[in-house]
Formats: C-alpha cells, structure tokens, sequence
C-alpha cells in the first residue's frame, strides 16, 4: 500500500510537471502582451517594463525562471493586481469556489443517485422516462444557458433569488444550480444503467429469495453495489465542476477562482494562469488518487492490502 | 389440502410467457404433491419447465410470466392467490431456494455472517447480534472451517464448494420446509457436487425439510431423490419412487433420458442421445408432445393426449402405451435390462447406488 502510494504520488507530480510545460508554452503563444493601454507607451516603456518582469528574456529562460520559482515553492506575482503573489490570490479566491463547487457536488451526486435508481427500479415507465429526459437535459444544456436561464427566471422575473454577487448563502443558490445540473446528469445516467445490471444479478435473485422488501433488496443490496463503480465518476465530476465554474461564477459574479481564472486570461496575466492551471491539475490529480484509494476501501476485492488477497 | 401428508399440492399449473414471438405455454397442466421429509426430484432437459414451475412456488417468476390457471397449497392456502408483501414473509421463511451458481450467488459487498444473517433479522426480529450467533452456528452446521473468523470474510475469499455452502446456510437459516434446489451442483466440480449432496442430505434429516431438486443430471437423483417427476415440454410426463423410475421406466422419453446416461455397464464406443430437439412451445404440438422425437409413437400420439395411467399406487406414465389396447413394444436394451432387475428386486430398498452414481 505504502509504495503504491508513493509511486502515485510520484507520477502526480510527474503530471503536474508536464502540465505545467504544456501550459506555459501554449501560453506564450497567446495574442497580445500583459502590457495595459500599450498603444499610449513609448517603446522605451515598454522595454523597462518587460524587463522588469524578466518577460525580455528567450522564451525557454523564462520557461527555466518559472520552473525554477516553482521548485522553490514559488507561482510568482500576479500582473494585474499589483505584484500579489498568485498563491495568495488563489488562496483568498479559494472559499467561494470551493463552496460552489461542494453544494454543487453534494446536489448534483445526491439527487442524480436518486434519479438514476428510480429509473431503474422503475424501468420502462413514465417515471423511468422523466428521469431519462431530466438527465439528457442536464448534460445537453451548457451550464452557462443553464445559468442564464436561472438568472433570468428565478433572479430576475420572480425575485426569489438575487440575481448576482456574493453577500450570502441565499446569493449561492442559483450558481450551485446551475453548476449541479451536470453532475447530476451524469450521475443519473450511470447508476440507472449500472442499477439495471445489478438488478438482473444472481444476488439480488437471492436477496428476493430471502424475502426481502424490495426497499430492503435496494438499500442493502443493490445500491451498494452500484455505487462502487459510482466513485471512478468522482474524478471526472469534478473536472465537469471546475471547468463549469470558470462560466458560472462569471455570469453570477462570483469572487471565485474561475471568475479570476478568466479574468488573467484576458489581461495576459501570465503568472496568474500557469498559478491556477497548476492549481487546478494538482486537485483533480489529488481526486482522482483518492478516488482510487477509496475504491479500495468500498470494495473489498480490491484492496490494497499486502495479504496478497 | 387433500393429503395432510403433503407439504405442497401444486394442481393444473399453466403459466404463459408474454414474448414478442406471441403467448409461450411454458408450463401446461403440471400437477404434483410434495410430502413432508422427502426428497422430489424434478428432470428433464433445459427448456422443459422445471425451474418455473418451483419459481412459481416462490412467487418469483419473471415479470412477463403469467399463471393462466390452476392452484399451488401451502398450508391450506393458494400461494397463487398471494401478495408480494405476503410472498416476502413466506419466501425464505418457509420456503427458500438455493440458486445454480454460487459464484455469482453472494452479494460481494456484503460479509457473510450478514448475508447469513439477514433473513433471520426480517424473518425472526431478531437484532443483528443475535441474529450474526445464529448464522455462527448456521456456518458450523455447513461445515465452514474456523466459522468466527470467517463470518467477517467476504464472498470472493471462498472457493466455489464453500460459497454453496453458505448458500446452504442462508437457505436453511429459518429452517424452511420446503427447500428448493435448482440444479444446486451443476456449477461445482464432481468432488465437491459430492460433498454438497452429502450437506444437503445430513442436513435435511437435522432440520426436517422437504426438498424439491431440479436437475437434469440423472446420477444426482439416484443418489439423493425419495421420487421422481420426468417433465417434458411444459408437462410431467412420469412420476414414480426413485425405484420405478430408473428401473421400471413406462415413457419412451423416460426410457430416453435413461439411454443416454452412461454407467458402469456402457460398453466403449459413442454415447446415446435422444434425437431431435424439443418442440416450440409458442404453439405446443397436440397429442404427445414426445411423439415427434419417439421411436414408439403410434398414430393416436399425435391426435389425443394421453392421460396418466397407473402402474402402481406411487407410480403414474402418461404414456398411450399403457393403455390397454397398445400393442406390445419392447423398449431400448439397456431399459430392458433395468426393467429385469426390478423385476428381480423384490425388497423395497435395492443397492442402486453401485449401478448409477460414480
């Protein structure tokens, strides 16, 4: 176990590092400069600023510079708002998104496991073709009509919700929604076809043998079961999440990562996009470590012990 | 109940199959009793109706199934007649099932002290400690090595003879009366299919159930049936003792299955097989279902179905060969055989293990 770990975590970083490479060199190829009103600088200006962020130098020395800065623990300053460093940023940015993207997890996996096994338990009727119709809905729709269409309705027409900004759990609802469709989608999708399998299984036979509640021969038996592949999801949701947020929190005004993700991007704030690409990678990396070992945990036959099981 | 001897009474059972392809008549008129302590064994080949008519004891056959008629008594009631709500209190209560292949039988996510001991905890109140002790002792009485240690082990540290064994356990944890077992040893190889027989036979007589055993393996039943039932395309086409049944068989297909099982006495050379196939029963043929697939059929087999005629007071064919006016026909040579031996066996209880299991 010990050294699956390590060899994971080694390959994580791995990941990160060529992320980073990968990132950094499609950044530099970007239009534009970081430079603000360019066209007002003399080309002396310009010159003594892009030296002063080392952005004068070849390509692959900064490329060196930034790694270098990285080893030492460093993601550098931020352009735009006055030589911050970006971990700080992320780091204040950090509590907004994460709230975000938790309700949206808890929602979304939550009533998507709840709709994936009505489908199932109740195939082939009205309620199993609700569900089907509700879930390809959810992941059709991009999350920003989704969170546009929420805004509109529910924010602005009926004044149940503010429509945007940051004050506030009431000031969260409608991103959540609109983030949690996706997750829920796909969540719904995959237990319904992976319920309908354990449901048809020679053990669940035997679970109605024992006379079970079909409650019972559910909740004991068949959820259970159909929730282990259920965690490889986790990774793949969570990507959907980040990615989701980067619109949402845009459109709902949210001080999170994803809204100043964008934000650096259209400023050429070079620092600030390799800082949450990097950011971003190391997380998901992290999920899907933890995906596996709690796989691990859930399925006894794939434990990582050492009894050679 | 007619016989208060019987545990079971299973009367004129049809059940249809709703397909695509129209209504297929999949069980046609089946009738039998099942008495108390015995074993019944059910034969025939796949296809021939035997696991639906136990599902249907049950009440748990597919949803497309439908019982077009007749009655099943359990307890002076028609279990046909029950809820699913009433079903689940008799369903591994009173009657439990043990299912074909154990490897696949076994929740895999759930230790199984638990899976033992879940019927015990819906069926008895009991709370999960009491009901974990009982299935302790359930997984000594079936012969699992080291029990404590292992009630906390999971399906897929168990060899296949030892999951059917806690198969078993689960079964006969509420000591059922009636305990069916469809085709429990055809997934395990011949050592261990002994080794569970000889299970199911000692734990039997401990708790005093009746068992009904589906196979279409005829050594097995030698071994382990008090009587017999030969079904065919949707019918029971001969019922008898053990006895009667392999050593004075009256049914052409009777005499078919027993042909083509080898024994000792099968000299070299090729095995023995009924020729053609079943028929289709999305429209079952009139008269005879066998007719078309006998050596003996006689012109009345395909017009009129026979009915059952007598050949002692446990022993019924429904063969027309019986009939009075039948011409006489000399049967397969190895059936010959057997019908001398029985002829020769005037004691009840003849040595029939030595001929036919091994």
């Amino acid at each position: 176990m010990r050294k699956y770990l390590l060899k994971r975590i080694f390959y994580l970083f791995l990941t990160l590092f060529i992320v980073a490479t990968v990132t950094f060199f499609l950044m530099k190829l970007m239009p534009g400069t970081p430079l603000q009103n360019e066209a007002k600088l003399t080309a002396s200006e310009k010159a003594s600023i892009l030296a002063q962020y080392g952005l004068d130098k070849p390509v692959w020395l900064q490329y060196l510079i930034y790694i270098g800065g990285i080893f030492k623990g460093s993601l550098g300053l931020s352009f735009q708002f006055s030589d911050q460093a970006v971990s700080y940023l992320i780091g204040s940015r950090m509590g907004p998104s994460m709230q975000l993207g938790g309700q949206a997890m808890v929602i979304g996996v939550v009533f998507g496991i709840i709709l994936g096994a009505v489908g199932a338990i109740r195939k082939d009727t009205w309620a199993d073709r609700l569900a089907t119709i509700l879930s390809i809905l959810g992941i059709a729709v991009p999350s920003f009509v989704l969170a546009i269409l929420l805004q509109y309705y529910l924010g602005l027409k009926m004044g149940w919700f503010p429509v945007a900004g940051w004050e506030g759990f009431a000031y969260t609802i409608l991103p959540t929604l609109a983030l949690a469709a996706s997750p829920l989608a796909e969540t719904a999708r995959f237990i319904r076809t992976d319920m309908v399998d354990v449901l048809s299984s020679d053990y669940i036979e035997l679970a109605k043998a024992k006379g079970l509640s079909k409650f019972g021969i559910v909740y004991h038996h068949a959820l259970r079961n159909s929730l282990i592949p259920m965690v490889t999801l986790i990774g793949p949701l969570a990507a959907a999440l980040m990615t989701g947020s980067m619109v949402v929190e845009n459109i709902f005004s949210v001080p999170g990562i994803g809204e100043q993700f964008v934000k650096s991007i259209l400023v050429n704030d070079y620092p600030t996009i390799m800082g949450v690409t990097i950011f971003y990678s190391a997380l998901l990396c992290l999920l899907l470590l933890l995906t596996d070992i709690v796989y691990g945990i859930i399925d006894p036959r794939i434990r990582l012990s050492g009894n050679g099981d | 109940m007619e016989n208060p001897e019987n545990v079971i009474e299973v009367r004129n059972l049809q059940i249809d199959f709703h397909t695509y392809a129209g209504e297929v008549k999949a069980i046609r008129d089946v009738s039998f009793d099942l008495r108390k302590g015995e074993t019944l064994a059910i034969v025939g080949e796949s296809g021939s109706g035997k696991s639906v008519t136990t599902r249907s004891l049950m009440g748990l056959l597919a949803p497309n199934a439908v019982i077009k008629g007749g009655s099943i008594m359990f307890h002076g009631d028609d279990i046909i007649k029950k809820s699913e709500k009433e079903m689940q209190h008799i369903r591994g209560k009173d009657i439990a099932m043990i299912f074909q292949d154990p490897m696949t039988s076994l929740d895999p996510t759930m230790r199984i002290g638990m899976q033992i001991a879940e019927p015990l905890m819906k069926h008895k109140g009991l709370k999960k400690k009491e009901a974990i002790s009982q299935a302790l002792e359930m997984l000594k009485l079936v012969g699992i090595t080291d029990p404590e240690a292992r009630l906390n082990d999971y399906p897929y540290q168990f060899s296949g003879g030892m999951r059917q064994r806690i198969v078993i356990a689960i079964a006969l944890v509420c000591y059922p009366e009636v305990l069916i077992a469809d085709e429990p040893t055809t997934a395990l190889d011949v050592t261990i299919q002994a080794q569970i027989l000889d299970l199911m036979k000692d734990l039997q007589n401990r708790i005093d159930t009746s068992i009904i055993f589906i196979t279409h393996d005829l050594g097995v039943v030698a071994g382990m049936a008090d009587r017999v039932a030969v079904m065919y395309a949707g019918k029971i086409v001969e019922y008898g003792t053990v006895d009667e049944i392999f050593f004075n068989p009256q049914h052409p297909y009777t005499w078919g299955l027993l042909n083509s099982m080898p024994t000792l006495n099968t000299a070299g050379g090729s095995l023995r097989a009924i020729p053609g196939t079943p028929p289709d029963l999305l429209d079952p043929p009139v008269g005879d279902a066998f007719a078309a697939r006998s050596d003996y059929a006689m012109k009345i087999d395909t017009e009129k179905e026979p009915p059952f005629f007598k050949v002692s007071d446990t022993h019924y064919a429904a063969t027309w060969l019986l009939h009075p006016d039948a011409p006489k026909v000399t049967p397969p040579a190895e059936i010959v055989r057997r019908q001398k031996k029985f002829a020769e066996m005037q004691r009840p209880e003849p040595p029939i293990k030595n001929t036919t299991k091994e």
